[in-house]
């Protein structure tokens, strides 16, 4: 007997669509990306989080210093908005691990990879698309800060350009690698509390450890935990003096450049090895 | 054309498709068949590179998934439903989908209008139902108007008027010279929508047929008989040489053999009847009996009923009325079966 297949014959033609083929490259990926940030609430709270605790405790930190009239001990004026940019990084690696971990947390992601099977380019259109964003709304908000603290605290010598740059463009790119690292880790992870518990750890934990560490023949180990934590390499870049050990000027943007660089080529090759 | 050849995966020890070979032809609906845990989502999900075949490999029109630029002009599939991020409008979420394929942003709207969720294209996709998912993830497979459509389980979650919508959907993509694969483990839902089955059992073809090769192999008939004179009855069949297996409702079955010569035969004989009726065993009973060797997940307990269960030794075994008065499975094929 035939079958139904074959009674049908070949069909005439195999379909084919009224919507022209055009080659999609990295800036179909980017407009996608873009439209998926722009468009989750998550983003609009933890960046607003960010701008009202830097904002506020840059001012709050500048006005009480200003009340006080106290010495700030040669330390420049541009210290008082490190408080804001620590607390606001947590906002960042936050952001970082939701925007690709939700994806695997609600199926996403297997939707953006049928529509994009090239995985290393749904990646970097991620990283770069975050990266941009981070970097300029940082950007932007230790510019204002900065600037208002200048003028509500006119005492002391006036900030040189360089610190102007370290304590805003250079903090802005050390808060949006942070980031980047995040993005890295909540790709290899794939759990959005998970990768933002590590993150945190990874901020914290150094510091902490290095308070137990009371033994002399541990010395060495808590000066450098210390000096390589986070919340101490972002003090770095605020501080001109120099110091005898540890980073000092841009150091810490470049070490951070370098582990969020291997961060990143591990999460390549998770994501182009792994099952999602 | 999807074609899988020599598809193997194995995840630690589990072996969950095995060898898999398989043309999908274009201008049909392929059924994809088996029981759950067959291994039918994970084909499917290597056929769209997300999961990576430990060996084998999977075509579509020749060319491997990742070699595709804007894949969704090719082949859309729906794997499960609300695979969206729940905070997104449904607008939002096939925008971004668009964009990745450089498909026009007016053809959101459009395919929005399809399923039938213009309405709610600006709400966020968390509140939807099952069945508004379901909507979605179509919509979001017919978004580059591809020529070959995957769908896994698309009945899943919907109700009547929802399932009735996707079945004609899928006749008519098909009549528009699509390839269209659509798994399942209902086989009743299939009987009346396939043109050709693929049945997989333990990650393994059992069958890679068409719809009505499949019915005129498995789908089995016999007639029944009840009579007062029950002795009498299956001695004189006995005598003209039918196989009569007496069931425990006090019936007598009668394999193939024509209703007319069993009735003129009691007439003959003076057997007072009080039915005559052809049975046929439904597709589902057929497809259980196929795949019990390769049923991964067993209720334990009784396997009285519909549930076929491992061949049992004893009296050849049959597919016997399931008990109760509801409707059988597979009602609707058989209904759909003797009226072509």
């Amino acid at each position: 007997m035939t079958t139904p297949y074959q009674q049908q014959g070949t069909p005439a033609a195999t379909y084919s669509s009224p919507i022209p083929v055009r080659k999609a490259h990295l800036g179909d990926a980017l407009a996608s990306e873009w439209t998926k940030i722009r468009s989750v609430r998550s983003t609009m709270w933890t960046l607003g989080v960010m701008a009202v605790l830097m904002l506020g405790i840059g001012i709050l930190a500048a006005v009480t210093v200003s009340a006080a009239d106290a010495d700030l001990e040669g330390e420049p004026v541009l210290f008082l908005g490190f408080f804001g940019v620590l607390l606001g990084s947590l906002c960042v690696m936050t952001l970082g691990v939701l925007t690709i971990a939700s994806e695997y947390g609600t199926g996403m992601i297997r939707t953006t990879l049928t529509a994009c099977p090239s995985r290393s380019r749904v990646l970097t259109a991620k990283a770069i698309v975050y990266f941009l964003l981070v970097f300029t709304v940082t950007f932007v908000l230790t510019l204002v800060v900065a600037a208002l603290q200048v003028a509500i605290l006119d005492t002391g010598a006036a900030p040189t350009t360089e610190d102007w740059v370290r304590a805003t463009f250079a903090v802005s790119l050390y808060v949006a690698l942070l980031g980047l690292l995040s993005l890295a880790l909540g790709s290899l992870i794939r759990h959005s509390a998970g990768a933002i518990t590590v993150m945190i750890g990874l901020v914290l934990l150094p510091l902490v450890m290095a308070m137990f560490m009371y033994a002399e023949s541990l010395r060495t180990v808590q000066e450098s935990l210390l000096e390589y934590s986070i919340p101490s390499q972002l003090g770095v870049l605020y501080d001109n003096s120099v110091a005898e050990s540890g980073p000092q000027g841009w150091e810490p943007v470049w070490i951070m450049l370098g582990v969020t660089a291997v961060a990143l080529g591990g999460a390549y090759a998770a994501l182009n090895s792994r099952d999602v | 054309m999807i074609e899988l050849a020599d598809l193997t995966k194995h995840f630690g020890a589990t072996v969950a498709v095995d060898g898999l070979s398989f043309r999908v032809r274009p201008g049909v609906v392929t059924g994809f068949l088996g029981p759950n845990g067959a291994g039918k989502s994970t084909a499917m999900r290597m056929m769209l590179d997300l999961d990576l075949p430990t060996s084998g490999s999977v075509r579509i029109d020749g060319r491997h998934y990742r070699e595709l630029a804007e894949p969704l002009k090719y082949i859309g599939a729906l794997l499960e439903a609300q695979a969206m991020h729940g905070g997104r409008s449904a607008y939002n979420n096939l925008l971004c989908l668009a964009q990745a394929n450089r498909i026009p942003a007016s053809r959101v709207g459009e395919v929005l209008d399809i399923v039938g969720l213009t309405a709610v294209a600006r709400k966020k996709v968390k509140g939807f139902s099952l069945g508004m998912g379901q909507r979605l993830g179509i919509a979001a497979a017919l978004l580059g108007d591809p020529e070959i459509l995957l769908f896994d389980e698309p009945v899943n979650g919907l109700d009547p008027e929802g399932i009735h919508w996707i079945r004609n959907l899928m006749k008519q993509l098909a009549s528009e010279g699509r390839t269209i694969f659509v798994s399942s483990h209902l086989m009743s839902e299939m009987a009346l929508t396939a043109d050709h089955l693929i049945v997989i059992g333990q990650g393994r073809l059992l069958a890679d047929t068409s719809m009505a090769a499949f019915i005129q192999e498995n789908a089995r008939s016999y007639v029944r008989l009840r009579s007062p004179q029950r002795e009498r009855l299956r001695d004189v069949l006995r005598s003209e040489g039918f196989t009569v297996i007496e069931t425990d409702g006090g019936a007598l079955e009668v394999n193939g053999a024509a209703p007319e010569r069993l009735g003129e035969l009691a007439a003959g004989h003076r057997i007072v009847l009080h039915e005559l009726s052809v049975e046929r065993a439904s597709l589902e009973e057929a497809f259980m009996r196929m795949t019990a060797g390769a049923v991964e997940y067993h209720a334990h307990g009784a396997v009285e009923g519909p549930h076929p269960g491992p061949p049992r030794p004893g009296p050849p075994p049959h597919p016997g009325p399931p008990p109760g008065p509801g409707p059988r499975w597979g009602a609707g094929f058989t209904s759909r079966a003797e009226g072509e």
